[in-house]
């Protein structure tokens, strides 16, 4: 798939997830669009994985720590065929398995997540485990802004660097916003590169919409023993107007006429896309 | 730990002193390694006080060393876990139970990966340390979770059994582990099943349900009633959860009355399990709680602590004696 395909489909699934949590009622609409990308590139060009092979010892492993933003991760796992897509329409309802954060009763979710500052000591787990087997597959995360102010995300950052996991990669969305605000004015975090570098980890820092900047970050191995951390800049409510770097977009719910300027906005700009494609 | 009186009773009995449960713990642990190239035990900075310097030393590949960091130890263990290790996670219990509770409770119980969770230098086993360090909450927070087999022994044999077990489950266990050394109280050839409980002496007047280090304490007062005409039974309800209810009646049913001595508050512990459990099967014995009660814990050594609550041969004799009103 080139970079034009996964950017074409990525309108498709900004589409599918902003009706999924329009049906829904519930969901984490701006993280949801600024993630989606970093899901589209490791679902389609990264990860060693597939519906056919969820249970293969060498399969890589993608933990979402972010678990709150689960509906770009259904909604891609759908895509990517581990379960129909109607399945989608049950998102939230009552007893459905598809409950609002990652749960390991979803073909293709590794771990349940969902409390923050999770995902990373988990895949360091796994990639010790890797690394005991002599194995060769590798450990995804992604990461939210507002969860770096986890306490845990550092220890497993320290306990990384010192077990040398060069088969380790953590992906920060960083849209630079959480449900309050800025991480400025909620808990400044930068320089984020620098603490990472000082943590031990190679750092890339990458445009988190740009599917050739994305692919060649995720797919050129670190230095050996250093664990990858990848900066990805994005946009909260990538794709839609009056979603774009609004922080009440963080767990807002589009209402019908929302729903459906942001189809119109989004269909457009694939028409614009595929006209430049042509 | 025992009074003279105690110390003579235990060898009138055939006690046999063993270790402590630490130990045979950490000896067990390095056995199923040193068999099982996939059994990983991780440890933050606890490798010391878990008794498992000599693993370190057998099988630096099987020990993975995270540093004070109780969450990412929890965070790693299930992770392991996740990918086909059968991983112990080894920490103090005052740490690893309070610290890295939503790491039990979210990444080992709620996912559902067959990870072991040790804690260790458990109870007051460090009493003299002050609460930082005293674990008289971690049953009864671990209770409230899901998805969770726990398993307090009584003594090595108790102890070697509840690892092997642990170490081929296929669901999340707890074990928790004192560091005082412990006589034997298993009777030679006794099979051990997580979830069934282990009676030691038959009774019919009253019956102690205790757990862990309190168990041979229960066994001494048994045998000090029984020189004053009073039948104790003695159960080592070494499984907290699930609990074996059915042992639990039948003590209810066929005693007159129920002591339940445990090295924990009394507040969420087996005491109260066991309390509802008869309760909500229609039994009303006579009945009390021994442990620690909702006060500022006092500081001393484990034995200190537990003469001053009433773990003790002499003082559990005494709670039977007033509760069967004699």
């Amino acid at each position: 798939m080139t970079d034009r395909d996964l950017a074409l489909k990525s309108f498709a699934l900004r589409r599918r997830m902003l009706r999924l949590i329009h049906e829904a009622g519930a969901g984490h609409t701006g993280g949801g669009l600024s993630c989606l990308d970093l899901l589209n590139v490791l679902y389609y060009r990264v990860l060693n994985v597939s519906p056919q092979t969820v249970d293969a010892p060498n399969r890589d492993r993608y933990v979402q720590s972010k678990g709150h933003c689960v509906e770009a991760l259904y909604t891609v796992l759908a895509d990517r065929g581990y379960f129909p897509d109607a399945d989608l329409d049950t998102v939230c309802h009552y007893q459905s398995p598809y409950v609002g954060h990652p749960t390991r009763k979803i073909r293709g979710v590794e771990m349940n997540t969902g409390a923050l500052g999770h995902g990373l000591p988990i895949c360091l787990g796994m990639a010790l485990a890797a690394k005991l087997d002599a194995a060769s597959f590798r450990v995804f995360t992604l990461l939210g802004d507002g969860e770096l102010a986890e306490g845990s995300n550092w220890e497993a950052a320290m306990a990384a660097s010192h077990h040398q996991l060069d088969n380790l990669v953590a992906i920060l969305d960083h849209n630079t916003l959480q449900i309050t605000g800025h991480t400025r004015e909620v808990m400044a975090n930068e320089p984020l590169d620098e603490k990472w570098r000082a943590f031990g980890w190679e750092v890339r820092s990458v445009d988190g919409h740009d599917y050739a900047q994305l692919t060649a970050a995720l797919t050129t191995p670190p230095p050996k023993g250093k664990p990858l951390f990848i900066l990805a800049h994005t946009v909260k409510g990538k794709g839609v107007s009056f979603m774009e770097n609004v922080a009440k977009w963080h767990h807002g719910v589009p209402s019908e006429a929302e729903l459906a300027q942001a189809i119109t906005e989004l269909t457009a700009a694939e028409a614009k896309l595929k006209e430049a494609a042509s | 730990m025992f009074t003279p009186a105690a110390q003579a009773m235990a060898a009138q009995l055939g006690l046999k002193p063993g270790r402590a449960n630490l130990e045979a713990f950490a000896e067990t642990l390095q056995t199923l390694a040193q068999a099982d190239r996939n059994l990983v035990a991780v440890t933050s900075d606890s490798r010391g006080s878990g008794k498992l310097a000599p693993y370190g030393k057998a099988l630096p590949r099987q020990i993975i060393e995270v540093g004070i960091a109780e969450q990412n130890l929890v965070g790693i263990t299930a992770g392991l876990a996740a990918c086909g290790k059968k991983a112990f996670g080894v920490s103090p219990s005052c740490f690893l139970t309070a610290r890295s509770l939503e790491q039990i409770k979210n990444d080992v119980c709620y996912s559902n990966v067959p990870a072991v969770l040790v804690g260790i230098s458990s109870g007051v086993s460090y009493g003299a340390l002050g609460s930082t360090h005293h674990s008289l909450h971690d049953l009864a927070v671990l209770r409230a979770i899901h998805n969770l087999t726990i398993i307090v022994p009584a003594d090595n044999a108790e102890t070697r059994a509840a690892v092997r077990y642990a170490a081929q489950a296929t669901r999340p266990v707890f074990l928790r582990f004192g560091k005082a050394a412990m006589l034997d109280v298993t009777p030679a050839g006794a099979t051990f099943t997580a979830g069934r409980a282990v009676t030691l002496r038959e009774g019919r007047d009253v019956a102690f349900l205790a757990n862990g280090e309190t168990v041979v304490h229960a066994l001494l007062a048994a045998a000090l009633l029984a020189e004053q005409g009073v039948s104790a039974r003695v159960v080592s309800l070494h499984t907290v959860k699930p609990l074996d209810t059915a042992t639990v009646l039948a003590a209810g049913r066929e005693c007159r009355a129920v002591i339940t001595v445990e090295e924990h508050m009394l507040t969420g512990g087996v005491g109260e399990a066991v309390a509802s459990t008869l309760l909500q099967a229609g039994l009303a014995p006579r009945f009390k709680m021994v442990g620690f009660p909702d006060e500022d814990t006092v500081t001393g050594a484990q034995a200190d602590l537990f003469r001053h609550y009433g773990i003790s041969m002499e003082g559990l004799a005494a709670t039977a004696l007033a509760l069967l009103g004699r």
